[in-house]
């Protein structure tokens, strides 16, 4: 059953730290100085509160993502594009042998509310969950003012292309994005572009590894160019992916620079399946059915090439698309 | 200067990563790379690196002068190596795609038509090719485009001969 019913966001009066509480349907989230708590009807679980920030920021700035969001081995939410399962255990098999799991579903409006209604009240003044850690100042201690810059940033999307007149512009220093520490060596020139007159906004070029060098987040896919429902999503890494993702399709990888480590696990149990290292020009499949996290020991360039066919979840759960995008 | 140089690949330097089993078929992966694919493939042969239903990503080399192709649908030509002039012109003739087609089509000798623009385009540079335009690709140099777009008549698909098939993966330089 689906709670539609807009969150209580949350305690009026602050706890001891100086962190209000939040509660959704029957989960509850209380932080304080190093560690959230989560409380579901039959289990309690704890996270580092960096590593949940960095977590709920990204399941908020992607709109849940496509498939299933892991916090950690724990919680986390499942998206069914209008409705979100918030779970704790489900992809875990001892919680699911022990019978300790718990999921409800709810209004993605609902959840979204309540997600950045936790980021406004716990992200404190120093942090920034989008920023690698060498960028970032502490998530912990006692509440310290706040960090709204950080946590509403615009997310890209472009209908056609980045760079097209009307679409999502490329970054430069005049609009707030300097080329980042890791990438002062990417190439910043243009292509040459000649248009011939009436033509202008159809004949179009970025330099795309230089708009990523000035990427000011990690692990934050994001669109740039549109083929119908073949969408190019390239993000900037480094550290560690903050969640690990379920796939309910086949997402491609391909690597434009440096090296990114994926671990690759069965998606409804968490079973070991295999390590993916990634090189600058390498391309994979993560299949329909497997969960991955990646490793990037510098700051990197990935291209996620998504396929947002609606239809596709259904496809795969009912068996009649094969998790492997391939067969040879 | 950056603290550790960026590392990007070319057609006369990668190097592979791959899948390391522990309980799986590395097939499941279809891990390839582009510039391996490119140094042994046939000027502007269409070879798929990447499928999921009926869109592909192809690694193309762009070597001398390509035919001029148009397709129904927007595409994306992302250089990854080397340097591309794109050539576009907007055809008289709308109906040289058929309707609902999927990929890009050849045509047969020069499209007449406005000229819509050139581009020259260099690693990391992505120019758009848009739906309806005829397009052509000039390389002085042996080049690597990675092409977003349909599986079309053109796209090869030889994954056995690109992808990993065994349970470690082997060093490969190029």
């Amino acid at each position: 059953m689906t709670t539609d019913t807009l969150p209580e966001l949350g305690s009026i009066e602050p706890n001891q730290y100086g962190y209000r509480d939040f509660t959704l349907g029957k989960f509850s989230f209380s932080r304080d100085e190093y560690f959230v708590h989560v409380r579901w009807p039959n289990g309690t679980h704890m996270l580092p509160v960096d590593a949940f920030l960095r977590a709920i920021q990204r399941d908020v700035a992607w709109g849940f993502f496509y498939g299933i969001v892991n916090f950690d081995t724990v919680i986390g939410t499942v998206n069914h594009y209008g409705t979100v399962d918030l779970f704790a255990g489900r992809f875990n098999a001892q919680y699911r042998q022990a019978g300790l799991d718990y999921s409800e579903n709810f209004k993605s409006d609902a959840i979204s509310r309540l997600f950045e209604a936790i980021l406004a009240d716990w992200t404190n003044a120093t942090f920034d969950p989008f920023a690698s850690p060498e960028e970032t100042g502490s998530a912990f201690g006692p509440k310290n003012g706040s960090n709204k810059r950080a946590i509403t940033r615009h997310r890209v999307t472009a209908k056609r292309m980045i760079g097209a007149p009307g679409d999502e512009p490329v970054r430069t220093d005049d609009n707030g994005f300097p080329i980042n520490r890791q990438f002062t060596d990417v190439p910043q020139d243009a292509p040459e572009v000649h248009a011939e007159p009436g033509f202008e906004h159809e004949v179009v070029s970025v330099n795309l590894f230089a708009y990523l060098s000035r990427s000011d987040v990690t692990w934050n896919p994001s669109v740039v160019s549109v083929c119908k429902n073949s969408l190019y999503c390239p993000t900037t890494e480094e550290y560690i992916l903050p969640i690990i993702h379920g796939n309910d399709r086949v997402e491609w990888f391909v690597q434009l620079c440096d090296e990114i480590q994926w671990e690759v696990e069965d998606r409804d149990t968490g079973a070991v399946r295999a390590r993916v290292t990634m090189k600058a020009g390498d391309v994979a499949a993560m299949p329909a059915d497997i969960r991955h996290r990646g490793f990037s020991p510098k700051r990197s360039m990935l291209l996620v090439w998504e396929n947002a066919s609606p239809e596709l979840p259904a496809l795969y759960a009912s068996g009649k698309m094969p998790p492997a995008p391939v067969q040879f | 200067m950056a603290s550790q140089p960026t590392r990007f690949g070319s057609l006369r330097h990668f190097e592979k990563g791959g899948v390391e089993v522990i309980k799986d078929d590395p097939r499941n992966y279809v891990f390839s790379n582009v510039f391996e694919v490119a140094s042994k493939a046939k000027p502007y042969e269409k070879v798929a690196v990447g499928k999921n239903i009926e869109y592909v990503i192809e690694a193309i080399r762009a070597e001398g002068t390509s035919g001029w192709r148009v397709a129904a649908q927007d595409e994306f030509a992302l250089v990854m190596d080397g340097e591309v002039e794109v050539r576009l012109v907007k055809p008289d003739n709308p109906s040289l795609v058929p309707p609902g087609s999927q990929g890009s089509i050849p045509l047969a000798g020069d499209p007449t038509g406005k000229k819509m623009g050139r581009v020259r385009a260099r690693r990391g540079h992505m120019t758009l090719l848009p739906a309806g335009a005829a397009y052509q690709f000039h390389a002085g140099n042996p080049s690597v485009i990675l092409l977003q777009t349909l599986a079309g008549r053109d796209t090869v698909e030889r994954w056995a001969q690109i992808c990993q098939t065994t349970p470690r993966p082997q060093t490969q330089r190029g």
